[in-house]
């Protein structure tokens, strides 16, 4: 499936033509814009088309969470953009919500509601664990045999929400050899992006924190590293370009991983 | 009768500057702001039995956890004793509660079996701290004073147990020599070991016996009036510091309501924000700028370093520690707390928490990645304090980095944190792979 053949409704065409999706994807930022990222937006795409939902995206009317803005104290920022978000979303009356960002899906899920903004909000992995459950998704590319692989969490994804199993969902149905990192789940170790480290250079220090985390995952031997969110992937990628390791390593985010696995 | 007016006396006063001490604590902790946590009392209760009684988050790390649980029990229970030894003190009794007979022996025979696990919990600890050096225990923030009131508090805790136990020995003893008024009462599974090696001579003994009743006895009133100087305050404030934890997802940071009135006076002229006392100022530069549940964190911190162990800023070689955060808010809360006590409460130092305390450098180290807030064996928050500190920083002094700053008006005026139009949001669309 080449995603460049499908046209992504947007929700101002699908409410012109007086039509509601079932679901809005938030894409996000980085999903948008961050190449990399975009990939894992378009492979997102795909299952949601595959498994056949009903979806759209807001397109050109979606703006910043504000995510980056809270986390660096700019609670002015962050509010101007949640209530203009939420006018937004409200405007569409939109109900549900799936986004493949852990920092989106927190600050719609957890912040927005005290701002007048209540909808249902799921991680893109959350969604694919459903999926998978009712098997409407599965893993019959066998890709991945052979492979080991293990999995990064993130943090607004598990400590900040608790969502620990969701992504391992779509990795334990391959026929792969799964192995966790010496710190995970709750013990995980932050990628070194959260709280607006993305957008500043770091502060002096013995070394980078994405170099601290990629360390556990040289150690544990995997040849794909499994991630569910866009700033993680960046992180770790630099990681393992500073190890070299860009031929034994392969990062990817569960959308991609699922894509895959189902042919898509 | 002279020994019981000695005994009342010190016990009086020993609850009264105890009390002075803890309402001067309260009264510091209340120079806190306003926060509403007593909702969802059940789910409280619930949390404070889990995390508190039941050491639920100490387990985590085993080794420490066990040690810690065994000491715990031990204090707890062994208090059940201290109860006879006042009451035996001030009405000049012995061993009052021995009347309860073969539930007496059960009893005083587990407070020495549990008298001898806080001895090895206390040792470990020692040990852990002297002769393995364990990395957590040393940092920036862990100087003189720190050491040493930890190395204290292991101190008081084996004498007082050593004293317990021999006290018991030397009544052992007597009871078995048939002397004066030391009944047959109590079993003695540890203790019975030490006989061996005190005195035959009864007087020798019964002198043993006194000075360890009255070491013991004024060790813990001394104890407890060290507490509100210690770390050791923890034992106390852990119970009402989890009952008033963060019941939110960790991931949830505050909407500030003064911000959303001004906000939607922005986006709406026709709104008109609910008249409200002074806001203050935004964020926190200071330690009356932060909660009381905050400051009463800061307060219940035992300084065990788990939250600094895990942090990816500290773990790189960065100035921040979340334990600092806790510590410096503390001492911070003191020296304001005494300032404005001597000085009147509108006396001002010219120092503040931010700059004076905690430096720049530290709070913008910050991942915001909650490993600290999940590592705390008491449910502690110093993330939310460095959030604050962040929020006077940019909201009152618009003192960011530059890059913070080009972030804040990428959001501001293109609808993302980068320099990308909007126009361009669906172009991810328009690729292969």
């Amino acid at each position: 499936m080449e995603i460049t053949d499908i046209k992504i409704p947007t929700m101002a065409e699908m409410t012109a033509a007086g039509e509601k999706p079932e679901i809005l994807f938030w894409v996000g930022c980085a999903g948008s814009y961050d190449e990399r990222a975009q990939r894992i937006t378009r492979a997102f795409a795909k299952i949601l088309i595959h498994v056949g939902i009903k979806f759209a995206v807001l397109g050109t009317e979606e703006s910043c969470t504000g995510d980056p803005a809270k986390r660096a104290g700019n609670e002015f920022l962050f509010q101007m953009q949640a209530m203009v978000n939420i006018q937004v979303l409200d405007g569409y009356d939109i109900k549900k919500i799936v986004t493949a960002c852990p920092h989106c899906f927190n600050t719609i899920k957890n912040e927005y509601p005290g701002l007048g903004g209540n909808y249902e909000v799921i991680h893109h992995t959350q969604l694919i664990q459903d999926l998978i459950n009712e098997g409407r998704l599965n893993a019959e590319g066998g890709h991945f045999k052979g492979k080991k692989i293990t999995f990064h969490d993130p943090c607004y994804l598990g400590r900040g929400n608790g969502v620990y199993e969701a992504p391992r969902k779509a990795l334990e149905i391959l026929d792969a050899d799964l192995v966790e990192l010496k710190r995970c789940k709750s013990n995980g170790l932050c990628c070194g992006a959260g709280g607006a480290q993305m957008f500043k250079e770091p502060e002096k220090g013995k070394k980078d924190v994405n170099i601290e985390r990629m360390e556990d995952v040289l150690e544990s031997n995997a040849n794909v590293l499994a991630v569910s969110c866009p700033f993680c992937m960046t992180m770790m990628n630099d990681g393992i370009k500073h190890f070299n390791k860009e031929q034994e390593i392969e990062v990817l985010d569960i959308a991609e991983i699922t894509a895959k696995e189902n042919n898509l | 009768m002279i020994s019981q007016i000695i005994f009342s006396l010190a016990f009086i006063a020993a609850v009264i500057f105890f009390t002075l001490q803890v309402r001067k604590i309260i009264r510091n902790i209340n120079l806190g702001k306003d926060v509403n946590r007593s909702d969802r009392p059940q789910e409280r209760w619930a949390i404070m039995v889990k995390v508190a009684l039941g050491q639920s988050k100490m387990v985590v790390r085993p080794v420490a956890g066990i040690m810690h649980i065994f000491v715990y029990v031990g204090f707890v229970i062994i208090n059940l004793e201290v109860l006879e030894i006042i009451i035996d003190g001030i009405f000049g009794t012995h061993r009052i509660f021995s009347f309860l007979g073969s539930f007496y022996n059960f009893l005083i025979g587990s407070f020495e079996i549990l008298a001898l696990l806080v001895l090895v919990g206390v040792l470990v600890f020692l040990a852990r701290r002297l002769i393995i050096g364990l990395k957590r225990f040393s940092g920036v923030e862990m100087t003189a004073w720190p050491k040493s009131d930890a190395l204290y508090i292991l101190l008081i805790e084996v004498l007082l147990m050593s004293a317990f136990l021999t006290m018991n020995a030397a009544d052992y003893k007597l009871q078995m020599l048939g002397y004066s008024h030391y009944i047959n009462a109590g079993s003695f599974p540890i203790s019975g070991f030490l006989i061996g090696l005190l005195p035959n001579s009864t007087s020798a003994l019964e002198i043993i016996e006194r000075s360890c009743w009255w070491f013991h006895i004024l060790g813990i009133l001394a104890f407890l009036n060290y507490l509100p100087f210690s770390k050791h305050f923890h034992i106390i404030l852990a119970f009402p510091n989890t009952w008033y934890s963060n019941l939110n997802n960790k991931g949830k940071f505050t909407n500030m309501d003064s911000v959303t009135n001004e906000v939607k006076a922005m986006l709406d002229p026709s709104f008109t924000p609910p008249s409200t006392d002074a806001i203050g100022r935004f964020g926190a530069k200071d330690v009356q700028d932060l909660n009381w549940v905050q400051l009463m964190n800061s307060y219940s911190c035992t300084e065990c370093g788990r939250c600094t162990s895990v942090c990816p800023a500290n773990q790189t070689g960065k100035l921040l520690s979340p334990r600092k955060i806790m510590m410096d808010t503390r001492d911070r809360l003191e020296e304001v707390g005494d300032h404005k006590a001597k000085n009147g409460k509108d006396y001002d130092d010219g120092k503040s928490l931010l700059d004076d305390y905690i430096s720049r450098e530290e709070i913008w180290a910050c991942t915001t990645c909650n490993a600290c807030v999940e590592a705390c064996p008491i449910n502690i928050d110093p993330l939310s304090i460095i959030v604050d500190l962040r929020r006077y920083a940019v909201m009152e002094e618009s003192n960011v980095t530059v890059s913070l700053n080009a972030m804040f008006s990428n959001v501001e005026n293109n609808g993302a944190p980068w320099k990308y139009s909007p126009a361009d949001r669906l172009n991810w669309a328009e690729k292969e792979n």
